[in-house]
């Protein structure tokens, strides 16, 4: 500490300041399902987690699997072979996903933490910890993602940070299957063709109103008028292309003719199935 | 007394067998869901197969996991590794408390055109070693139609009988009134959840009032799918007409053999009359040595029935394409004349 000597603490950041995490729901899925299933002393799951790193630098986890793990107040100890073999059998089906990180469940980052933090930096130059709260404590379920950051002094290296990243929670595939499967503890029957087209004919039968309460509010002054929604409204009405209406009617009368004639072709093939069925087995050898 | 009475009793209880209540329900986790989905569409058009695992209790059979299975080589020494990797992935999985139990297997379509040979032997494969087992169908070409086509598939009983006795005969069908129809048998799933994943969804939930499932439902254009259809469609009426020629074919080797049969016989009785007429003994009137008895093999209708299988199929598949279709063009015009 000699005078006008000066060392700072510096937090590197370059290196995380664009870094950020997407995670598909199926980790979600199975971290919660591993947590649910997890041995009865145990307080805390702790995983690998699988995926990839996309070209802009987002890490993309895709995959995860729970490494069975024993935890006291000193030490942490974590099954290796177990981790080895799963990462091997993962890797026969996709050998595109690798190890991203690690994740555990419970609120805050702990001090065995860092200790798996090193072991999983040793695989990976720069794994993610991912954190899934399954207590709840804040009132609702938080996920968080981290990196370890060094903190250094001068050229000393003091010790490492978790330093939050932002994370990327859409579910797009989770939407494909239907939220309402998803959601409930049970869900009755997947629903049928028709049963899913008049669900998403009544939400764009809600939009629609909502639109027009919107711009009737809007004319009546009751709301402020927002240029830019006005703006989206108007490409959106002028977006319906521009037929003339026996043009139109044609388009449309020529695709339901289409239609039709498949539906009658359909029910030809099956009558004759039914006829060919009855000629085929009602036929006595004599 | 008493207690010769109890012991007699426990072993009647022993002996009877417990009565299999028939499989009504099949239950899946929606992690099971999302991994067989996820798996699929990576792979896609490949087709690919993974196992389930689960626990059968009573008249519902639950899975709660799965594993996908890696591509298989056309290798010997990949055979063995294959089982190598199910057995291992079993190992792991029982570790952190997953159920161990195999329920059967999943596997990917295109258009639906699952129903081959192929499926029939897993089946009976799988049959042999687990009291009761399933098989999933998924179709990842659906799911750009914003349907989740998902199908749990059983074997019915009859057709397991018909089939290790390997004898698909007209004769025997008739006995067992079984039909094309009756091969497999389509068993309603449920969706089931854990209550954390449900709070976890509800809670992540993009409160958009409309989602990607309802963009693809709207789409218009679903004609390169009905188009793919109606290929696939006439594929299998000619394999069908195929086989409806194999079978004139036999009939008309049939009667020809019955034809040549009532003239040899003909032949040997005026033989015989000849004989007695000269005081030697009369001939057999059978020779099971002369070829012309020889029973033709009838020719096997379990192709035909799977084609027939697939082609009904085909045709639900366009009619649901199509009474969807007939919902969007009936929204456009309404919307057009607004």
């Amino acid at each position: 500490m000699a005078a006008g000597d000066l060392t700072v603490l510096q937090f590197s950041t370059q290196s995380t300041a664009n870094l950020t995490a997407k995670v598909h729901p199926l980790v979600i899925f199975n971290i919660c399902d591993c947590y649910v299933r997890r041995p009865d002393q145990a307080e805390r799951v702790i995983g690998t987690l699988l995926g990839s790193v996309l070209p802009d630098g987002t890490v993309d986890i895709r995959n995860s699997y729970a490494v069975p793990h024993t935890e006291s107040a000193e030490q942490v100890a974590l099954d290796i072979e177990y981790h080895h073999n799963m990462l091997v059998s993962h890797q026969k089906v996709n050998p595109k996903e690798v190890i991203v990180g690690w994740y555990s469940t419970g609120l805050g980052v702990t001090g065995g933490s860092a200790l798996i933090h090193d072991f999983y930096s040793r695989e990976v130059p720069n794994p993610v910890h991912l954190t899934v709260d399954t207590g709840f404590r804040n009132g609702e379920g938080t996920i968080r993602a981290y990196v370890s950051v060094n903190l250094s002094l001068g050229d000393r290296q003091l010790a490492a940070q978790f330093q939050e990243i932002p994370l990327d929670l859409r579910m797009v595939e989770a939407e494909r299957v239907g939220f309402d499967i998803l959601k409930t503890m049970a869900a009755d029957k997947l629903p049928t063709d028709l049963e899913g087209m008049e669900v998403t004919m009544q939400r764009l039968l809600a939009l629609i109103d909502d639109i027009y309460k919107y711009v009737d509010d809007v004319v009546e002054g009751r709301v402020a008028a927002d240029n830019s929604i006005g703006r989206f409204i108007s490409d959106t009405v002028a977006a319906l292309p521009k037929l003339t209406p026996p043009a139109f009617d044609k388009l449309v009368n020529d695709s339901l003719q289409d239609q039709l004639l498949l539906l009658y072709l359909s029910s030809i093939t099956r009558t004759q199935l039914g006829l060919a069925e009855k000629l085929n087995t009602a036929a006595q050898i004599l | 007394m008493a207690a010769s009475s109890t012991a007699r009793s426990f072993l009647q209880v022993a002996a009877t067998e417990e009565v299999v209540s028939p499989l009504r329900v099949v239950q899946i986790e929606g992690l099971v869901i999302l991994k067989i989905i996820k798996h699929c569409k990576e792979f896609s058009p490949a087709l690919v197969t993974g196992q389930l695992l689960g626990l059968d209790v009573g008249s519902v059979l639950e899975v709660t996991n799965c594993f996908p299975f890696p591509i298989r080589e056309e290798d010997e020494e990949i055979e063995a590794d294959g089982a190598n990797y199910q057995l291992e992935m079993m190992r792991c999985l029982r570790e952190v408390n997953v159920d161990n139990n195999t329920v059967g297997w999943y596997q990917s379509t295109i258009l639906g055109s699952y129903q081959t040979v192929e499926l029939i032997e897993t089946f009976m494969n799988y049959q042999e070693n687990i009291r009761r087992c399933v098989c999933i169908i998924y179709d990842p070409s659906r799911s750009n139609q914003g349907v989740l086509a998902l199908k749990a598939l059983k074997l019915s009983d009859s057709f397991m009988e018909l089939y290790r006795a390997n004898s698909f005969t007209g004769e025997k069908l008739r006995e067992k009134n079984l039909s094309w129809v009756d091969i497999f048998e389509e068993i309603p799933i449920k969706v089931s959840n854990s209550a954390l994943i449900s709070a976890f969804m509800t809670e992540l939930e993009s409160d958009t009032p409309v989602t990607q499932c309802d963009y693809d439902r709207l789409q218009l254009s679903s004609n390169p799918y009905m188009e793919r259809n109606m290929e696939f469609l006439i594929e299998c009426m000619d394999d069908l007409s195929m086989e409806q020629q194999k079978f004139q074919y036999h009939y008309r080797n049939l009667s020809r053999q019955q034809a040549q049969q009532q003239s040899w016989l003909q032949k040997r009785r005026a033989e015989n009359m000849a004989r007695k007429a000269a005081g030697e003994e009369p001939l057999p009137e059978e020779d099971p040595a002369n070829p012309i008895f020889k029973p033709i093999p009838e020719p096997s209708r379990l192709e035909s029935f799977l084609i027939t299988n697939q082609i009904s199929n085909y045709c639900n598949q366009i009619n649901g394409v199509a009474g969807q279709s007939f919902n969007r063009l009936y929204l456009m015009k309404a919307l057009h004349d607004n």
